[in-house]
């Protein structure tokens, strides 16, 4: 862990932005807005520490947070900017403690940010983890539900000044669906905290690393860039992933599932992969890859789509027919792939019970 | 009816003169510092040589990168006042702030937040303040600007509180000039409002432009109106340039593609212009440039207009050819407005793309007997290399699978092969000024892009409000009731949110009035 952030500065947004993206798996939002807000605060002259996962005190009360909604909205309606903070507080007086450090709930996509802002602003360090080591769509999909710890207390805050406690829930999938309701109410865009977590568990049940990952992971494209090397094959290294396919999107369909945006894209291959047609399952984020009708990488296991020639990330909103792309797989972590994890972020969980997961295989341990 | 479209380009002023579907007379002059010189001349040039008198022409059709050159070069663009109603969200980024700083100081960087704005579902955030208000008119007043852009969340939703806001605003600062973002972008509130702000500083500059286009062809001795093309290939007339500068910024590759599929008669195809330096490759959609879905830089400042889809590469026909064998280059460098000095076949010592082509007797200009010692291996290396170069672009913006036709225009077209691919390549006679073509065919569009609630109505009964709504503001626009047919529908699903929602964009197109 000798490359490890301590601190978030300026010269790593632009990565950040990239390397969140990337790991947003075509989902959880586009980081840009995240940027530009992490940039204003850093001009304000606040900081943003960043712990290692080991070095944070078992005793040590850590909040989850977030933004949560549509990322159509949220490119429109940009927050009043301490949504997150006034829900963190909720949560704080609930329990009747202040907590010592925030995480990302989610490291994919524009909830990368979120918790930095809300760090610079209350002078709290982040955990450099996060519950989920990718985007996925709905809250109980993520480590500390799946490893035992409950999310509520929780607190919701809108730009207007409401703020909800979710005191109890019957369970994190009823958290779901009224913090679902919850934010239809408020315009669609609002900042969730979940409940404080001891440093012992986050040690055991966060995604590790994954602020330094994010980071690094834009890092080598932007490299790539400027040198004109091959930022695919970067991020395939830096990951230790594997290039499913260099392909053209020759179909595209999309429609309105219970909230979600689901449909699949079709591929006709090229370069290397002349001949092979492949197939990407999308709810939100890319659930499901298929070369010529085998499944060969699935969720939870990381399925990415670059532009072919800039590395750059595609959001599922931003596919069109006709893109060059390259489809990457990236190994996800061992804490995605137990039983228990498997259950709540396997293909079943996702709508599909015929597909089993089988791990696609690391190049490199992480 | 007898038109004459201009093209005025960095380096030539194009002008076709033209009788419905007939060309009768192409020209080309040099592009003078005021503009106004070279499309007098090229007009002249034109009536001139078409014989046609000029109270014959009915209507002039004039693309123009004056305004995003303005933007790119920061010049001529006057003090903004940008307010956004919006509080209390949207309060951590204001506006400008991911601007480069010499094009916030060219438009002064000043910015107010007021309350207001609306809801994805058109709920009000806040209601609007008129006694604030009142205190931002006070304060630009007193800060001496004359020019305002007002954005407010959701306005292609909603527009009706950019409205109130400007007509409050009017009653203190009655001479002022205003842009509202809802009649300029589509959602995405900082783009948006980017656009909005560049084209209210653009104001001062369009009002000059459009007055001089009014004299230049006054002293030709044209009396007819005439139109300035659009990014997405439609024609605006002189009031709404006059409003609405910034929607000329992609005219250029926009005028050279429509030309392009009208000089060759194919509405679907993909579109190779070859100049001196680039090659800028877009994709034709029913006879329309196809649109880029993401943002696209306007001299460094983000926006979500309307542009064609054009992917640029480093190759022209000056373009360098370097190095020996498994280390030989094609460009990036070009030998550019020099070729005609510095190219081997020309009598310089540089070797470019265009001796390739001739030496492999590809193609006949200059003196071939200057590349009589050229190795063959090394140019039919070079030749595959080219075809390499532009096949990848023309494969990455090809719109399906079926067999499309490539069309080659530009100058520096002599590079293309027949055939590339599965793909024809078809040169059109008066290539080489397409983009006067271009203009001269300028059609009238409207556009809606919003999000409609489908908990009510069904998706079909969504796209068809949308379609009324589009129809409604062509027609508005000056276009012909009865032309109007469907460019382009399509609704995005909007992620996350129960209950059913869908962001339509939707364009219909008609031709001009008369």
């Amino acid at each position: 862990m000798a490359d490890s952030m301590r601190e978030v500065t300026l010269e790593d947004l632009d990565a950040l932005e990239i390397g969140a993206a990337i790991l947003g798996t075509g989902g959880g939002g586009n980081p840009y807005i995240g940027k530009l807000r992490v940039r204003e605060e850093l001009r304000k002259g606040r900081r943003i520490p960043v712990i290692p996962l080991d070095e944070l005190p078992d005793d040590a009360l850590v909040v989850s947070l977030g933004g949560i909604g549509a990322p159509v909205v949220g490119v429109e309606k940009i927050e009043q900017g301490e949504e997150c903070l006034r829900a963190l507080r909720a949560v704080e007086q609930e329990v009747g403690r202040k907590v010592d450090a925030l995480i990302s709930a989610e490291i994919g996509g524009a909830n990368a940010m979120e918790p930095m802002l809300t760090a610079a602003q209350a002078g709290l360090p982040v955990v450099d983890g996060d519950g989920m080591g990718r985007a996925f769509p709905e809250m109980q999909m993520i480590t500390w539900s799946i490893y035992g710890q409950r999310s509520a207390p929780a607190a919701m805050a809108d730009e207007k000044g409401n703020v909800v406690v979710f005191r109890e829930t019957a369970s994190d999938k009823w958290l779901e669906d009224l913090a679902r309701a919850t934010v239809v109410a408020m315009g669609a865009a609002a900042g969730l905290a979940q409940a404080p977590m001891r440093g012992d568990f986050i040690k055991r049940a966060a995604i590790p690393g994954t602020v330094t990952q994010a980071r690094n992971l834009g890092r080598v494209v932007l490299d790539a860039n400027r040198n004109h090397t091959d930022p695919v094959q970067a991020v395939i290294d830096h990951e230790g992933g594997r290039l499913l396919m260099t392909a053209k999107i020759t179909d595209l369909e999309r429609h309105l599932k219970g909230g979600f945006a689901v449909g699949h894209l079709a591929l006709d291959g090229f370069g290397n992969f002349q001949g092979d047609s492949g197939r990407i399952d999308l709810q939100n984020e890319f659930l499901i890859f298929t070369r010529n009708d085998v499944v060969e990488v699935c969720v939870p296991d990381l399925i990415v789509v670059l532009d072919a020639d800039t590395g750059h990330p595609i959001t599922t909103e931003m596919l069109r027919y006709g893109q060059r792309i390259a489809v990457l797989g990236l190994p996800c972590h061992a804490l995605l792939r137990t039983p228990e994890a498997l259950a709540v972020v396997g293909p079943a969980a996702f709508g599909y019970p015929d597909v089993t997961f089988e791990p696609m295989v690391a190049k490199k341990g992480s | 009816m007898i038109r004459i479209g201009v093209d005025v380009g960095g380096t030539n002023t194009d002008a076709v003169m033209m009788d419905g579907d007939k060309i009768l007379a192409g020209v080309k002059s040099p592009t003078t510092e005021d503009v106004m010189g070279g499309v007098a001349e090229s007009i002249t040039k034109v009536l001139d040589q078409s014989g046609v008198p000029a109270a014959q022409v009915a209507a002039v059709m004039i693309g123009t990168t004056h305004f995003v050159n303005a933007v790119v070069e920061r010049q001529h663009m006057v003090r903004t006042a940008a307010v956004r109603l919006c509080l209390p969200a949207a309060q951590c980024l204001p506006p400008m702030v991911d601007w480069p700083d010499d094009i916030r100081e060219a438009v002064g960087g000043k910015f107010w937040l007021a309350k207001g704005g609306h809801e994805f579902d058109g709920r009000e955030i806040n209601a609007l303040d008129m006694t604030e208000l009142d205190g931002i008119a006070a304060e630009i007043g007193a800060a001496g600007i004359n020019t305002i852009a007002i954005s407010s969340i959701f306005s292609p939703v909603n527009d009706a509180m950019e409205r109130q806001a400007m007509a409050q605003f009017k009653k203190r600062l009655p001479d002022a000039n205003f842009t509202l973002s809802s009649e300029i972008g589509r959602l995405g509130i900082l783009e948006r409002e980017n656009a909005a702000i560049m084209n209210a500083s653009l104001r001062a500059l369009s009002a000059k432009t459009v007055q001089a286009f009014t004299k230049a062809l006054a002293q030709v001795g044209l009396t007819c109106p005439y139109y300035i093309t659009q990014n997405d290939g439609t024609l605006m007339n002189r009031d709404f340039v006059q409003a609405y500068p910034v929607l000329t910024f992609a005219s250029g590759p926009t005028n050279s593609m429509r030309g392009a599929s009208f000089l060759s008669g194919e509405s679907d195809a993909i579109v190779v212009d070859i100049g001196g330096t680039t090659t800028d490759v877009g994709a034709l959609v029913k006879g329309f440039p196809r649109q880029a879905s993401t943002t696209v830089d306007v001299g460094g400042v983000r926006t979500n207009f309307r542009m064609p889809d054009v992917y640029s590469i480093a190759l022209g026909g000056g373009t360098i050819v370097a190095g020996e064998g498994d280390s030989m280059t094609v460009g990036p460098r070009s030998v550019g407005y020099r070729i005609l000095q510095d190219a081997l076949v020309f009598g310089g010592d540089t070797l470019t793309t265009t001796d390739v082509v001739s030496a492999l007797g590809l193609a006949d200009v200059g003196d071939t007997s200057k590349l009589a010692g050229l190795d063959k291996a090394h140019l039919e290396n070079a030749k595959a290399r080219i075809d390499e170069m532009v096949h990848n672009a023309v494969e990455r913006m090809r719109v399906s699978p079926d067999p499309i036709p490539i069309l080659a225009v530009g100058g520096g077209s002599i590079l293309m092969p027949d055939t590339m691919g599965d793909l024809n390549v078809i040169r059109p006679e008066y290539y080489s000024v397409a983009n006067a073509v271009g203009a001269a065919i300028g059609q009238i569009s409207g556009e809606v892009d919003r999000i409609f609630s489908l908990e009510k109505t069904t998706r079909e009964e969504a796209l068809a409000e949308a379609r009324t709504e589009a129809t409604q503001k062509a027609i508005t626009a000056g276009a012909h009731p009865d032309s109007i047919e469907l460019l382009d529908q399509e609704d995005v699903p909007l992620a996350y949110l129960p209950g059913g929602a869908t962001r339509i964009r939707l364009k219909v197109v008609g031709s001009m009035n008369g």
